[in-house]
């Protein structure tokens, strides 16, 4: 019996050629490629569109008291306005309030979290050399528990005036960016972690960390470049 | 050697087969990573739903019109193709159409590749059936899933977090059962709807029983 149905799949195997199978594959694969070039192409503009909302949205919730931004284009010969720039690097954002002087300006952070990359904008204030505020942009944390980091009122306090001073050869900062534990907050460049979510706290002290140690000094270098803009702000 | 004629007509049954008799949820019990991770809220559901179905419909569709031409060597090779290039076109549209929600799905979009609702219906249905009855039979599946997973999203948003499709519920000091939105509440969700669904099913199974016998003793 076995060996029947043994010789009968068998020669139902011989019955379909190679190039039947490759006949199919290719041309699925075709297809596939097809319809997936499509759709890229054509919800391309909307996702763009989206996400410069998304940004824009956040961008004025983060810098206090800005009412306008121009964007500008951090690359290796210094900060340049965005237009003016074709080079590659990193966007920063500069946020004026009404009469025209720099209230902060917004950069991009991003680093892995519990469960995957947290990417959020966070603002420098030139003026007291401290980080004003956080957005979260894009994150997967645990509901309820790590994704407080968005919201919890409490880890939101530690941004109202986070201490991000250069050092004395303008190099980094002075002090390094900390997370400690819930309710050990001593200094002003500490973050109170959300007890429970030591790990996504941890991910945004260290992504502020890295980000403002690099940052912040070329934005002081360049500071008079920044202010000087705000007459021409949309 | 051809096979036996299995083709089957399009009758109401053929819909209405995905809702009840053999919901890929609540019977089959398929796809349970999709329904228990994206359930905590029931916008997540409806939104994951509808694109599972989308999915489900489009990859089954083209199935079916290819069914003569696949070697059943490559099959699966060719269904995961056609199922991959579905999602991926999903995965832009839902990021076209709204971010927050693209976020708040995360990974699970790219993993309905992998839902094996959508890949059973292409094996053992749409390989084998015409068109149009493919069609229904997977909107029928679709709807099914959606509603499964649209009853335990509001379930476990309502007690999770004191809402429905966003709106509050309860007055301010309502304390949430937070467990209910994290992946426990998810087993205990649908534990609860299992529950409810085979209860009903054997009372309505002793009815009949119980109808049927009254029915031989009158005659």
């Amino acid at each position: 019996m076995n060996q029947t149905s043994a010789s009968q799949t068998q020669g139902l195997v011989a019955e379909t050629s190679s190039f039947a199978m490759l006949r199919t594959l290719s041309l699925v694969a075709g297809l596939s490629g097809f319809l997936v070039v499509l759709a890229y192409q054509i919800t391309l503009p909307l996702i763009e569109e989206n996400k410069r909302i998304a940004i824009e949205r956040a961008l004025f919730k983060v810098i206090p008291g800005a009412v306008s931004r121009r964007d500008f284009m951090l690359t290796a010969q210094g900060i340049v306005p965005a237009d003016d720039s074709s080079g590659d690097g990193k966007l920063i954002y500069a946020g004026y309030d009404e009469q025209g002087r720099l209230s902060g300006v917004a950069l991009e952070a991003a680093a892995q979290g519990y469960q995957d990359v947290i990417r959020l904008l966070y603002s420098f204030d030139p003026a007291c050399q401290c980080i004003r505020g956080i957005q979260v942009l894009k994150m997967a944390e645990t509901p309820g528990i790590g994704d407080k980091i968005a919201k919890d009122p409490q880890f939101q306090e530690n941004f109202v005036e986070l201490d991000a001073r250069l050092n004395t050869d303008a190099s980094g900062l002075a002090n390094d960016i900390l997370m400690v534990k819930h309710g050990t907050r001593t200094e002003p460049w500490q973050i109170d972690a959300i007890s429970g979510a030591t790990i996504s706290s941890r991910a945004v002290a260290r992504m502020l960390n890295d980000s403002a140690q690099q940052m912040v000094p070329k934005i002081m270098t360049d500071l008079d470049q920044l202010q000087g803009a705000g007459r021409g702000a949309e | 050697m051809k096979l036996p004629d299995q083709e089957e007509k399009i009758t109401p049954d053929t819909f209405l087969r995905g809702l009840w008799e053999e919901n890929p949820v609540f019977v089959m019990l398929l796809g349970m990573c999709p329904v228990l991770a994206v359930t905590n809220s029931a916008i997540n559901a409806l939104a994951m739903g509808l694109a599972t179905t989308f999915v489900l419909l489009c990859s089954s569709s083209l199935v079916s019109l290819f069914r003569k031409l696949i070697p059943k060597q490559v099959r699966i090779a060719t269904y995961i193709v056609i199922i991959a290039t579905f999602v991926t076109i999903v995965d832009y549209s839902i990021q076209a159409i709204s971010l927050d929600l693209y976020n708040a799905l995360g990974a699970f979009i790219q993993l309905i590749v992998v839902n094996c609702m959508i890949l059973g219906r292409a094996e053992a249905y749409a390989s084998k059936q015409r068109l149009g009855a493919t069609i229904v039979n997977g909107l029928g599946m679709g709807v099914g899933f959606t509603i499964a997973l649209l009853c335990l999203g509001s379930v476990r948003e309502i007690l999770g977090a004191g809402s429905l499709f966003g709106f509050p519920l309860f007055a301010e000091n309502f304390q949430p059962w937070v467990v209910m939105i994290l992946p426990p509440g998810g087993f205990f969700v649908l534990g609860g709807w299992l529950l409810l669904f085979n209860w009903y099913r054997q009372y309505r199974e002793r009815k009949l029983m119980e109808q049927q016998g009254a029915s031989a003793h009158g005659s």
